[in-house]
């Protein structure tokens, strides 16, 4: 080429780019499609709100019930998994006697462990952990007796053996009464399994539908911008270059579904939180509904954006290889 | 730059739109491919550009074999050939400026280069005071400068027109073939499609005509 002629000087590059400009163009370009694609979405600010507020509504809902689920767990956490057995002594049985049996208890294989609670120390309990302290005072004598907390190991653990376990403690003279404390803290665990499960099936179906609600919206962007996307690919645009904007576009959805989920969330907490600690108070337990913690706000974000982006994947990896010049 | 060899293209279910087509173009050369409408003059310059790809026959382009390049490669491929439609193929949202500084966005060049060397394209096309506008607001004769703009900003060494001057009258056509003609001095090959005869006459560079998919005149030859 004729180096005389101005203009192939002024078009032609005037030194070759080093590795670091590249780079830095790079990463400025995507900045740059990152905030392009939000301002589109700007521009019409009703057809952003509708998407998002589908994803928020979609993803509010399992958010929520996984919150509440953490609540009741929380509630009911001083059960834990393990049978126990409760050996309730008789009254005339003394704090020695008592001791002496738990160390013969202690001594039996199928044990794990063995917490001896005395008259005195259960009496200081129910008055913590129960309403009723202001009636128990009322009472001239302590109406509680010694209690025996038995842990079998868990291979000790299923219903026969336990049966077996409670007829061996029956037998002894200073036992009142055995309970087996396991029956009903295993149903109330194995229907929280059931909600917990359902919560996760209901989640996965809603992750679905939301990445489906993504993929259409960007289908109808791609279908929208058809000319430009064949016109980008004759002058020598990638397919990485033309799926860009669609992609971040996807990211935004994600993005502001996510947060407007979190603050829907948060408002139904904070309207049900009124009438939960009334209904404690009544109870006399301090107990108000535990708020999103970091964690369940990192996932709720990282999951919205996550199926925003992976939506959008989806619709630009079906619609963009039909686009092509004719 | 451009080499024909016995290429044909078939569309599916349909005549042959090009049969033993051979030519070549070498670097730097101007040609004209005329004919009537479906003569062929799209598609041969859509296999040019690996809008289509030949159904036998091969087509080099700057020594490369078109039916080798793979479909990832296609973008990169056509990054050095410059591509004029008749109807602009603008992006209508985005002003001239912007128009004219995709080619260089799409390759990676750092913004002070595309600063520079947009202006520049445009400047050689006379629309340097334009380039906020949008296209919408321009005559058809300025929408094709800033297409060309485009094509050359790029500076490709082979420039495709697809009846650039299709809608312009008489004297905007032939400025724009002075555009052209000014690429060619510079060591550009080009190639322009157009069925206005008298223009191409009088621009007397080599015509290749085409007559129902074959290539049935040759300046290049009859000399």
């Amino acid at each position: 080429m004729k180096a005389t002629d101005q203009f192939f000087q002024d078009v032609s590059p005037r030194d070759k780019p080093g590795l670091a400009t590249i780079i830095k163009t790079y990463f400025m370009r995507h900045a740059q499609v990152f905030f392009y694609s939000l301002g589109q979405l700007w521009r019409t600010p009703f057809s952003l709100f509708m998407t998002a507020a589908v994803i928020a509504i979609a993803l509010a809902l399992p958010t929520g019930l996984h919150l509440l689920l953490e609540n009741a767990q929380a509630l009911s956490g001083g059960w834990d998994g393990a049978a126990k057995v409760s050996l309730f002594l008789k009254k005339s049985a003394s704090e020695q006697q008592a001791e002496q049996l738990r160390n013969k208890i202690r001594k039996m294989p199928e044990i794990a462990e063995v917490e001896f609670i005395s008259r005195d120390k259960g009496l200081a309990d129910f008055k913590a952990r129960t309403g009723y302290g202001d009636a128990i005072t009322a009472l001239d004598e302590n109406p509680i007796p010694h209690l025996i907390v038995v842990t079998p190991k868990l291979q000790h653990s299923d219903a026969q053996q336990l049966e077996a376990l409670a007829k061996q403690f029956r037998e002894i003279s200073q036992v009142e009464f055995v309970q087996l404390d396991q029956e009903w803290v295993q149903r109330l665990y194995a229907i929280m399994d059931i909600v917990s499960q359902g919560v996760l099936i209901l989640g996965i179906m809603i992750s679905i539908a939301v990445l489906l609600v993504v993929g259409n919206t960007i289908r109808l962007a791609i279908q929208n911008r058809r000319d430009e996307i064949v016109i980008v690919k004759l002058i020598g645009g990638t397919d990485a270059f033309i799926r860009r904007p669609f992609l971040y576009t996807g990211f935004w959805y994600g993005l502001i579904g996510g947060v407007m989920a979190l603050i829907l969330v948060f408002i139904a907490l904070w309207l049900m939180n009124g009438p939960v600690e009334k209904l404690a108070g009544l109870y006399q337990t301090p107990f108000s509904l535990h708020k999103m913690d970091i964690g369940t706000i990192t996932i709720v974000l990282a999951l919205s954006i996550g199926l925003g982006l992976g939506g959008s994947w989806i619709a630009v990896g079906r619609h963009l290889r039909d686009i092509e010049p004719r | 730059m451009i080499n024909f060899i016995q290429a044909c293209k078939r569309y599916p279910g349909s005549q042959d739109a090009l049969s033993n087509v051979s030519f070549e173009l070498g670097e730097g050369e101007m040609a004209f491919l005329t004919g009537h409408s479906g003569a062929g003059k799209s598609t041969l310059l859509k296999l040019i550009a690996l809008i289509e790809r030949t159904t036998r026959g091969q087509v080099l382009v700057n020594g490369e074999n078109t039916a080798k390049v793979k479909r990832r490669r296609i973008p990169y491929f056509r990054r050095k050939i410059g591509i004029i439609f008749q109807d602009h193929q603008l992006l209508f949202d985005r002003t001239v400026y912007d128009n004219v500084a995709l080619p260089l966005i799409i390759d990676g060049q750092p913004p002070r280069e595309i600063a520079r060397r947009t202006r520049a394209a445009l400047d050689k096309v006379g629309l340097l005071s334009r380039e906020k506008s949008f296209p919408i607001t321009l005559s058809g004769g300025e929408q094709q400068r800033v297409g060309i703009a485009r094509a050359v900003v790029n500076k490709p060494p082979l420039l495709l027109a697809d009846e650039p001057t299709g809608n312009l009258d008489p004297e905007l056509s032939w400025e724009i073939m002075q555009i052209f003609e000014q690429f060619r001095q510079v060591g550009v090959t080009v190639l322009v499609a157009s069925h206005d005869l008298d223009m191409i006459q009088r621009m007397g560079h080599r015509i290749l005509a085409l007559k129902q998919g074959q290539l049935i005149g040759d300046t290049a030859n009859a000399a």
